[in-house]
């Protein structure tokens, strides 16, 4: 096998064999309910996390994109509350407004030759900052399209809501897989990851790239604040406090190498499950804490790790030999 | 006089900070005597800013490095955590602090194991215990906050010396003790040159191994202190809260003191200098009456300006325009004199 896919099989391995043992302890967890939930409940998460792919691929980082879920939740419940548009059309504002957000701090990246850690968080501040300015209050949306939107799913066999949103996601996903390796786009996005003189060797538009990169994860931000709203019903500004880190960690999780040029967003789906599944676990379990979350989500990212550095290693060693 | 210069930028960023909040509240640098206190508002940034102040030190040296420190606010949430669980089971004050002071040693080990021995990349390395930190410290208070009554710890955070307020001092003399540390011994320039090559100090005989490790552990001593001051503040370790984004605001300090991220050289001053800047920004918004919701937008604002000035490729520009108008004069001196034969 290509040593390059051993991370993204390592990451179905370790979700299958979670999923095994969650089935061994409660068996009902593989009904279409549980499945169903997984999809829903993780759905904004799954589609930022393809955003953070793209940007991780390319060996930069965004640590705006929970911000801009928060801001996109609360400017979609602020305009439906204080405008008598419809929310397709604010929908439609919200992506051109979360992608020139992301395109402008790809720009500043490329142009200020800034490292793109300092130069997101910045836009974290601001997006923060600008939905704080909206409104300080959760927002509640109603509206007759959003009912529509909650009430849009297809019952699986064995009752299991497969909601719009959860669709969305995997379509998303599936999206987000072509553009990173089927398109001109994903193989600069690669190239740039494996380092930016020999892609600019190699004819790649590095500041064009650059802008598009953070532009795309601006825009799947916006999508993903979209998919939150319906999910919540409504818009707070002190939402998905902390998402982008989450983000991070699913990437990792789903086998990318955080120094980027190397990795699949279909991992990045994985990974996002796989997180959603400890959490699904601990809430069957009942007696178990929530901390232990976030502690086994830390030994994970830990486990990926060493495994890709180990991997790393075994490739390398055999090149030199 | 080298070291003025070298902070000038955050010194005038900080007096037009304070002559810009005066305009808005005349009584900003007003300081009174109060039961043998000092009190005013500056008292209260410099005690306000006292976690991140600590916190950029130990991020500085780490910067320096070439390195990144996510975990610090995990790790402010874990001592405090430590520090309150450890009073409330009857251990001393100095038996707090040491417990406190050996997780904050505890967790930069860990982080700069990861780092210097493993060679995980700083930004990863240190997500995971930022990631998993809040989980531990949630483990130790059992998810509850713990509160305590020991006047001791208290004091830490809210009591005061000669007047001024205990966390002040504290990461005065932190500071202070530090840079006698770097600049005093070679140490600050080894770790520089750690930061700037690591691989060619490691062959010049700089045991940037041990060096690394080291600038972690400090950074998670850093830590450990904060943690023990919020917590002592508030009498009660908030495992959910405490030191929540702190690690953004102490690289943001560490930024607008002037320090790469791309390591090299670095100013502790200058560092906390960009501490007191955040902190004046947050209390002189609230003081000269605007909501607290522009905080954020503001400061974006300021370190978008601070990236402008300091960007690599701005400077490379100046530099070539500042080269062409020399080229030019010099043609033209030329030109004069050869008319002039």
């Amino acid at each position: 096998m290509n040593p390059r896919l051993y991370p993204l099989a390592a990451t179905i391995a370790i979700f299958i064999l979670a999923w095994a043992i969650c089935l061994m302890q409660f068996p009902f967890m593989l009904s279409t309910r549980v499945v169903g939930n997984l999809l829903t409940d993780n759905a904004y998460l799954g589609i930022v996390a393809v955003g953070m792919t793209i940007v991780i691929l390319s060996g930069g980082i965004d640590l705006s994109v929970g911000s801009v879920i928060a801001f996109s939740g609360v400017f979609i419940a602020v305009m439906l509350r204080e405008s008598g548009l419809h929310p397709l059309v604010i929908f439609a504002l919200l992506l051109v407004l979360t992608t020139c957000f992301g395109a402008a701090m790809g720009w500043l990246i490329h142009a200020l030759a800034m490292p793109p850690f300092i130069v997101t968080l910045a836009g974290m501040f601001l997006a923060r900052g600008a939905a704080y300015m909206l409104t300080i209050d959760s927002v509640p949306i109603v509206h007759p399209f959003y009912t529509l939107l909650n009430d849009a799913y297809y019952l699986m066999p064995g009752k299991g809501r497969l909601t719009l949103i959860g669709v969305v996601m995997l379509l998303t996903v599936l999206i987000g897989m072509v553009v990173a390796h089927r398109t001109r786009f994903g193989a600069a996005v690669f190239a740039l990851g494996g380092g930016e003189a020999t892609a600019r060797l190699m004819g790649v538009r590095v500041g064009w790239t650059t802008v598009a990169i953070y532009a795309f994860s601006g825009l799947m931000a916006g999508l993903a604040g979209i998919v939150f709203s319906v999910y919540t019903s409504s818009g707070y500004p002190l939402a998905t406090v902390g998402a982008e880190l989450t983000a991070i960690a699913a990437v990792v999780i789903g086998g990318t190498l955080l120094t980027g040029g190397a990795g699949f967003v279909f991992g990045t789906l994985i990974g996002v499950l796989t997180m959603g599944l400890i959490q699904t676990y601990i809430v069957f379990d009942g007696s178990l804490s929530s901390w232990w979350t976030k502690i086994i989500i830390g030994l994970l990212l830990l486990a990926f790790i060493l495994l890709q550095k180990g991997l790393l290693r075994i490739t390398t060693a055999r090149t030199k030999a | 006089m080298k070291m003025l210069r070298r902070i000038s930028p955050q010194l005038l960023t900080l007096a037009a900070l304070v002559a810009l909040v005066s305009v808005f509240f005349p009584e900003f640098l007003r300081i009174e005597i109060v039961d043998g206190r000092l009190i005013g508002p500056v008292m209260d940034i410099l005690k306000r800013g006292a976690p991140v102040g600590l916190l950029a030190v130990g991020m500085t040296l780490v910067i320096a490095t070439r390195g990144i420190d996510l975990s610090v606010g995990t790790t402010m949430a874990i001592t405090g955590a430590v520090a309150a669980w450890s009073i409330t089971q009857g251990y001393g004050l100095g038996a707090a602090l040491a417990l406190a002071l050996l997780a904050g040693v505890a967790a930069g080990l860990w982080n700069g194991v990861l780092v210097a021995i493993i060679g995980i990349q700083p930004i990863v390395a240190t997500l995971i215990l930022m990631t998993s930190g809040r989980g531990i410290a949630q483990l130790i208070t059992e998810g509850r906050i713990l509160t305590f009554s020991h006047d001791g710890l208290a004091s830490l955070g809210s009591g005061s010396l000669i007047g001024i307020p205990v966390p002040a001092l504290l990461w005065f003399f932190a500071a202070v003790g530090v840079v006698l540390l770097m600049r005093r011994t070679a140490l600050g320039m080894l770790i520089e040159s750690v930061g700037v090559n690591r691989a060619a100090s490691a062959l010049a005989g700089v045991n940037a191994t041990v060096l690394l490790v080291a600038v972690y552990v400090g950074s998670g001593l850093c830590a450990a202190l904060a943690g023990v001051i919020s917590t002592a503040d508030i009498r009660g370790a908030d495992a959910n809260n405490a030191g929540l984004w702190l690690e953004l605001d102490a690289i943001l300090a560490v930024v607008i003191g002037g320090n790469s991220l791309l390591g090299g050289r670095f100013s502790i001053a200058a560092s906390v200098l960009g501490a007191l800047i955040i902190q004046t920004v947050d209390t002189g918004i609230l003081l000269a009456g605007f909501p607290s919701e522009y905080n954020l937008v503001i400061k974006a604002g300021l370190v978008l300006v601070i990236l402008v000035v300091q960007s690599p490729n701005l400077a490379h520009h100046w530099y070539a325009l500042r080269r062409a108008a020399l080229m030019r004069r010099e043609a033209r001196l030329a030109g004069i004199k050869e008319t002039g034969q």
